[in-house]
């Protein structure tokens, strides 16, 4: 077990990152700062572009921040080789050594740091137990399969015990079952080790599913960080709201304000109470963002605060999505999970209600 | 696409036997050259029995023996010097983000591919002159393996090169993430892949400087034979089939040595 | 400033924050350092390869071509005063009797000469080797291998045996007069030996594989699915080899076209051993003036102009290809 000496892991404080110079000059990271935990997994999600493998590098120590520092464990690192970093990483390539077996691959970063024969040996072994490569140890590289090569990356950077592992999407060349299969696989790992974790991947059910905390990425700028179920729940823009899960979203506009909680008037005319952040203003229009399950669907007239005709029906085993057009203009999407209800009922053409909990409504920054 | 019997679509009219006639014609003469190697008769163009008595004399031969010594000698040495310089030049300008001197480096590494033999050979001839009557400076045979690594060093760069540039390059990153200095990279990651490329360099580099005439014979000094400097020698005697068997020998030398860059090359695609 | 140069990282408070004013963080000086580490560590590796050919490959050129400005010596070697006396008598030779100095085209000839035969030795070698080159390219893979294997050889050959190999055959006493002699067709020997038709023979058996193997590397990449696309409209045989395949194998021609004009045109040993010192080329020509003719600054002269002429070649296939890439495909 690692030991956990109350520092965070992985400190970025206002790392900026551009790559080039004039007007060629790209903008990987814009000011980013972020703080991960020891003994966590930390994903950075966001779809390609959006600087998450660039701030991973960043740890690793494969590039130099333009701006800003890198601690770990309190230290001050931006300056320091990959080689002096006690930090290890799970490429997305895996980038085994083609001349090296399984079991050299394995060891060969004990083999770097000095240790005896006797003690790389003993964590070789441990290694290939922990992956379930034992029967494999001698093997070259090109005679495994694609996610047997995936664990002995997996191996190679647990071998020597580092303090934090990062990982960069190292999923994505695996087919489905297998990389369900490795998302348990890893999310066992982690705590088996204690080892801190820092998971990059678009795949944003992935994060979702393996994170305890995660932090959302655009354009070089962290959105959002927050666990599963925060930012889930309470994206804070547009984006987040739409690049995690489905998201409908409604115009509304703001008609009063006390303090924090201010009225609401949605399009039908309905007027709601809610959280407001303070940039939205008096007279302003707001974004709200609902998540699909958490609509309801009734029989027109009954309380509700939006009302509309179903359009499509869309039948997905577990649940079925009805896509309504709004009295008021524009459309949402609702998915009902599929059991005994009103629903069952509905045909596109039919009028419907839609109620949706205030607290289901999310307003959004911009 | 399914191979239809009969006509090839690829094929042209006539190429097949052009082809042909060319193998031909340039293993005829290298055929006629070996079979005569082993004639019984003096005369070098009549045929008479077969005997290995030219090779017999050759391997007694004083003046061969010290003509193979010394192309050994400087084959040899500079292979070695050829290859680990062109090794260390690879490293430094393949795949690396574009440095200031790097063009000039390349240019300067290829420029004896560009310039005809003849030139570098008397240009050669003259350095040395010069080096001798005003510094008082002689190599000896030095001299002839200076000469020789300027040429090699392009021969040995290239295939080393396009063996560097087939490299994974994440590769090396992963080696400094495993706590590997850029020296044991190198030594533990980078050496070992290049490998084949290395071994085809250092293959053709001996290969070129152990059949060079033109370089060789304008700046080796009195006493400084090579095999094809003895070669040439024995053109302007009376010619016995022993100039056959010590060309022979020469070209038995050369293929092997392109046989095992070859088969270096194959084993690379597996 | 690298005094601030952390040798143990100390736990505490991060680095500062990096100030408005010229300090650099301790990132970015790392960057500037790695940055100069780098730029040495390349200079250093290419150092040796780079200060060997400069010394002994570049150094020499220069001084041929001082040497070309200076006064022979009477047995080899040079005079160290200025003269141009060596390009003069490139063109002009001092008339014995009357000192003036006469227009002479002997070495003009020899240079004219060597052109010809490079030329020529060229477009047979293409004529010949572009066939061979594309049959190559159209066998199965293993086959291929076997081709590329076979004129390898020859490539990579001692030319000084293989030419010595291509007199056996054409000398007076030698195989092919033997043959005819012995067949009855002649009753002498031909002289074949140490005329022109030996020197280009030996040029065209030297330099072949130096055009097939460049054609085949391009020939090789062709897409024949445009060969297909050819016949599929209509165009005949030919058609299809003089529209599609030459065209777009342009510049493997280019590069075999180089391949053997430039050592043609320089060719040493081919003129030596085949030309009996009868029938010059600028090889030998050069060579002579370094040996018996004890004339070096005339030599770097004849090199110098040698040199020019191929550069000359150089530009126009730099020419030919980067022209090739503003145009587009041809």
């Amino acid at each position: 077990m690692v030991e956990l000496t109350g520092l965070p892991a992985v400190e970025a404080k206002n790392v900026s990152k551009t790559f080039g110079a004039g007007p060629d000059a790209v903008v990987a990271l814009d000011n980013v700062s972020v703080t991960i935990q020891q003994n966590e997994f930390f994903t950075l999600l966001g779809p390609s572009g959006c600087g998450k493998t660039t701030l991973l590098r960043l740890i690793a120590g494969f590039e130099l921040p333009t701006a800003g520092s890198i601690l770990l464990e309190g230290q001050e690192v931006a300056h320091l080789p990959p080689y002096k970093r006690m930090v290890n990483t799970v490429f997305q390539s895996y980038a085994l050594f083609p001349h090296l077996t399984v079991a050299e691959n394995i060891g060969f970063g004990l083999k770097m740091l000095g240790r005896r024969r006797a003690e790389r040996d003993a964590q070789v072994e441990k290694m290939l137990r922990l992956v379930k490569m034992e029967a494999m140890r001698n093997r070259k590289v090109h005679q495994i399969s694609g996610g047997q090569q995936q664990r002995v990356a997996l191996a190679r950077a647990l071998a020597p015990h580092p303090k934090v592992l990062l990982l960069d999407e190292p999923l994505s060349a695996l087919d489905l079952k297998l990389r369900k299969e490795m998302q348990i696989e890893l999310k066992r790992l982690q705590h088996e080790t204690g080892i801190t974790f820092i998971f990059v991947t678009h795949d944003q059910e992935e994060a979702l599913t393996m994170s305890d905390r995660i932090a959302v990425m655009s354009h070089g700028k962290i959105l959002q960080i927050g666990t599963a179920n925060e930012i889930y729940e309470h994206p804070v823009d547009r984006f987040v709201a739409d690049f995690i899960g489905e998201t409908n979203f409604i115009e509304a506009e703001v008609m009063q304000r006390i303090g924090n909680q201010g009225q609401i008037r949605l399009p039908s005319g309905l007027s709601i109470k809610h959280e407001l952040d303070p940039i939205a203003a008096v007279g302003g229009k707001v974004t709200l963002a609902i998540r699909p399950e958490r609509i309801d669907l009734v029989k027109p007239g009954a309380d509700c605060q939006l009302s509309g005709k179903v359009e499509n029906i869309v039948y997905f085993g577990t649940d079925t999505h009805f896509h309504i057009d709004l009295d008021t203009g524009g459309d949402l999407m609702v998915r009902v999970q599929n059991r005994r209800g009103f629903q069952e009922v509905l045909k596109t053409g039919d009028t419907v209600g839609l109620r949706i909990a205030p607290e289901a409504m999310q307003v959004l920054k911009d | 696409m399914a191979a239809v019997k009969g006509v090839d679509l690829r094929s042209q009219f006539g190429f097949h036997t052009i082809a042909i006639v060319c193998l031909v014609v340039l293993y005829f003469p290298i055929l006629i050259l070996i079979i005569f190697s082993v004639n019984a008769n003096d005369i070098v163009a009549v045929f008479s029995g077969v005997s290995t008595r030219w090779y017999e004399k050759a391997f007694y031969n004083e003046e061969f023996h010290n003509a193979a010594k010394n192309t050994l000698i400087i084959a040899v040495s500079a292979t070695i010097g050829s290859t680990i310089f062109a090794t260390l030049a690879a490293v430094a300008t393949t795949r690396v983000a574009p440095w200031r001197g790097q063009n000039a480096a390349y240019m300067v590494i290829n420029l004896p591919l560009m310039v005809p033999e003849i030139i570098t050979a008397v240009a050669t001839l003259s350095f040395f002159a010069l080096l001798g009557s005003k510094l008082g400076l002689n190599f000896g045979i030095g001299n002839i393996i200076l000469a020789h690594l300027v040429f090699c060093i392009p021969f040995a760069y290239m295939p080393i090169r396009a063996r560097l540039e087939t490299m994974d390059l994440t590769l090396e990153g992963a080696a400094a993430d495993l706590y590997a200095t850029p020296l044991k990279t190198f030594w533990h990651v980078t050496m070992p892949l290049l490998m084949p490329g290395i071994s085809s360099g250092a293959a053709l580099a001996f290969i070129v400087s152990f059949d060079d005439f033109t370089i060789t014979q304008l700046v080796a000094g009195p006493g400084q034979t090579t095999l094809p400097l003895y070669i040439w020698a024995m053109i302007r005697r009376p010619m016995t089939p022993e100039i056959n068997a010590i060309s022979t020998i020469l070209l038995g030398i050369s293929i092997l040595f392109i046989l095992i860059s070859f088969w270096i090359a194959q084993r690379r695609k597996a | 400033m690298a005094t601030t140069e952390l040798t143990a990282p100390t736990p505490g408070p991060a680095a500062p924050e990096p100030a408005p004013s010229a300090q650099l963080s301790n990132a970015q000086q790392a960057a500037v350092r790695i940055e100069d580490k780098a730029r040495i560590s390349r200079w250093l590796l290419t150092a040796p390869a780079f200060v060997t050919i400069s010394i002994f490959g570049v150094l020499p050129l220069l001084i041929i071509i001082i040497y070309s400005f200076l006064k022979a010596a009477p047995y080899g070697g040079v005079v160290w005063s200025p003269s141009v006396e060596a390009y003069v008598s490139f063109l002009f030779q001092a008339d014995i009797f009357t000192d003036e100095l006469v227009f002479s085209p002997d070495f003009l000839q020899i240079y004219v000469r060597s052109f010809i035969f490079a030329v020529g030795t060229t477009v047979i070698c293409l004529f010949l080797g572009f066939p061979t080159a594309y049959f190559m390219a159209t066998r199965s893979p293993r086959q291929r291998n076997w081709w590329v294997l076979l004129i390898t050889i020859p490539f990579w050959s001692n030319l000084l045996v293989r030419t010595l190999a291509i007199m056996f055959i054409i000398r007076d006493e030698g195989l092919l007069n033997n043959v005819l002699i012995g067949l009855g067709i002649t009753k002498a020997p031909i002289t074949i030996l140490y005329t022109d038709f030996a020197i280009v023979l030996g040029l065209f058996y030297s330099f072949l594989p130096f055009m097939v193997l460049p054609l085949y590397a391009s020939l090789e990449k062709l897409d024949f699915r445009l060969v297909e696309a050819g016949y599929d409209l209509y165009a005949s045989r030919p058609k299809v080899l003089f529209r599609i395949i030459i065209p777009l194998s342009r510049p493997g021609i280019i590069a075999g076209c180089l391949l053997v004009f430039i050592p043609a045109l320089g060719a040493y040993v081919t003129p030596l051993i085949l030309g009996g010192g009868r029938h010059m080329m600028i090889g030998d020509l050069i060579a002579q003036q370094f040996g018996s003719g004890r004339n070096w600054p005339l030599g770097a002269a004849q090199a110098l102009i040698l040199m020019s002429a191929v550069l000359v070649a150089l530009f126009f296939y730099v020419r030919a290809t980067t022209g090739k890439m503003k145009h587009g495909q041809g």
